[in-house]
């Protein structure tokens, strides 16, 4: 699945059998469903934005698409996590071919807005985590950076889809490094877009209200 | 690799006729009923059926496997059923080293102390052993809140998904003098005559079915159906005496046991689904929900049948 032009033909292959293991593993793990409410899978460029409590949330979501759709899906992930080893690259870059964006304000080339438009243009969808970083707190979401918003400004045409991952936190709570098994589902809702004139603030809270919305309601369970 | 057992094949065909039926019954009813598949509960049956096919060939797999294929088959099924029990408890943080020993530790020695027949140990690991050293590795990370429950619930799952569920694949360490080379047959009986009498009730409940006998916890469950469902899996369960160590006197007994245990089963396991707000325990079989809701009635017979067998027969 891997686009990357200087990828070698032995590179590629090794990286659709990482990406074959990885998602057999996933599913081993958490029986993931995907669910659409109010919405359906679409040839159309979308960015789907999600909750993000794990290293494993894009895969979940990667998962849950239809083939077709998956290989035009590119999750947005901060190069700090996914440049610093060997593997971690090989997994980030070659298998799940990530829009890779420093976080690091001061350190930073390139904008991130810039490199995710520029992703956009080439015909991807993007997975972005609006949150920023994995919430690690008991709080079921954290607040939305501006990014999200950015974005839809930039991109007017293309659909912003609300993407609820429940349990993932669960399977692997922080500091942990083995997964416990535990079903998971992927929700997604009905797509967004910028009102004409909308602010900033409200927009982020209507995106973010409108996640929460997707969560499973359920006595027990995650706490 | 053992030789395969006449009776088996018997049986097999058997089963398979009753599907070919199933199948044809099914595939009339949509032409008729249901042609754009717009009629849920057909859609919903011939679903069923098509999982019915999976789960016999699966079935017919491992019982050609021996013992080897029965282990690992119902090692699946228990892995899938605790992770669908879990996934529904209070099992938090601090849980997690006692998820990860219950799920990478406990299940898989369950099903080797049965593959290596120690029957000594797989009796008492998980109520004896288990029982005290999960509470205490939950207890190590001083998480108090709701201690209680989650203990309690975690060692609920292991009892149902993995000791109970363990006792089928357990039948086959069972030395019944004159029945050696057929114990696969125990649990062929077993499981035809449970998940038949769950079938017969459902259709008995939908052809004369009127008064419900558990409104609150299961309310598709009908006296009429319950009575229907019961009484004809025993005489089906007698009329299979020829393939047990019993008489058909007894296997009709055996059977009635078997079909009260697994009706009360799926009401127990009901009442944890209404009690967490949720309609099936998953979605990965399709039509029939989750592991659990197709083991439920399995899981509850499956000890007592065994330690019946055990006492009487061995």
């Amino acid at each position: 699945m891997s686009d990357h032009s200087a990828s070698s033909l032995p590179k590629s292959a090794l990286a659709s059998s990482f990406a074959v293991v990885i998602t057999l593993f996933a599913r081993f793990v958490t029986a993931v469903r995907g669910i659409w409410v109010g919405n359906e899978p679409s040839r159309k460029r979308r960015i789907y934005f999600a909750n993000h409590a794990s290293h494993g949330d894009f895969i979940l979501i990667w998962i849950v698409l239809p083939p077709r759709l998956r290989r035009k899906t590119r999750p947005v992930a901060g190069a700090d996590y996914w440049m610093k080893s060997p593997l971690r690259r090989f997994i980030g870059r070659d298998v799940f071919n990530a829009v890779l964006i420093d976080r690091d304000r001061e350190a930073r080339t390139r904008d991130p807005i810039e490199v995710m438009q520029e992703a956009i243009a080439g015909g991807a969808s993007l997975i972005l985590f609006p949150e920023g970083t994995r919430n690690m707190t008991d709080e079921p979401l954290l607040p939305f950076r501006a990014g999200l918003y950015k974005l839809a400004l930039a991109r007017p045409d293309v659909e912003l889809v609300p993407v609820w991952i429940e349990n993932l936190n669960r399977v692997m709570p922080k500091g942990e490094f083995i997964p416990v098994p535990l079903m998971c589902t992927v929700s997604f809702g009905p797509s967004l877009k910028v009102a004409h004139g909308e602010a900033a603030e409200p927009f982020l809270a209507r995106a973010r209200d409108a996640l929460l919305a997707l969560r499973p309601a359920r006595n027990g369970g995650a706490a | 690799m053992m030789r395969i057992h006449p009776d088996l094949i018997h049986l097999l065909y058997g089963i398979a006729a009753v599907l070919v039926f199933a199948s044809l019954v099914g595939y009339a009813l949509q032409r008729r009923y249901s042609p754009d598949g717009a009629n849920l509960a057909i859609e919903n049956l011939n679903d069923r059926i098509r999982a019915w096919w999976v789960m016999a060939v699966l079935l017919a797999i491992a019982f050609i496997g021996g013992k080897t294929g029965v282990v690992l088959l119902f090692g699946f099924c228990s892995f899938a059923a605790l992770r669908e029990f879990m996934t529904l408890t209070h099992a938090r943080r601090a849980d997690h080293w006692s998820l990860v020993a219950s799920f990478f530790i406990v299940l898989p020695y369950q099903y080797y102390l049965i593959w290596i027949d120690w029957y000594g140990l797989y009796a008492i690991f998980i109520p004896v052993y288990v029982f005290l050293l999960l509470p205490i590795l939950s207890a190590l990370r001083g998480e108090t809140e709701d201690y209680l429950v989650r203990i309690a619930e975690m060692q609920w799952a292991l009892m149902i998904t993995v000791f109970c569920a363990s006792h089928v694949a357990a039948l086959l360490n069972l030395h019944i003098p004159g029945y050696d080379g057929r114990n696969v047959l125990l649990i062929a009986f077993l499981i035809v005559v449970v998940q038949l009498s769950d079938v017969l009730q459902y259709v008995w409940g939908k052809l004369i079915g009127r008064r419900k006998i558990a409104p609150r916890l299961s309310p598709s469950k009908t006296v009429e159906g319950f009575a229907g469902g019961v009484l004809s899996a025993t005489l089906v369960g007698a009329g299979l005496w020829w393939m047990t160590p019993f008489t058909v006197f007894q296997a009709g007994l055996l059977a009635l046991v078997i079909a009260l245990l697994g009706f009360c089963g799926g009401l127990v396991m009901s009442a944890i689904k209404r009690d967490r707000g949720v309609k099936d325990w998953g979605h990965t079989i399709a039509g029939h929900g989750g592991f659990i809701d197709r083991l439920d009635s399995v899981v509850f017979s499956a000890p007592i049948f065994f330690h019946l067998v055990r006492f009487w027969w061995t």
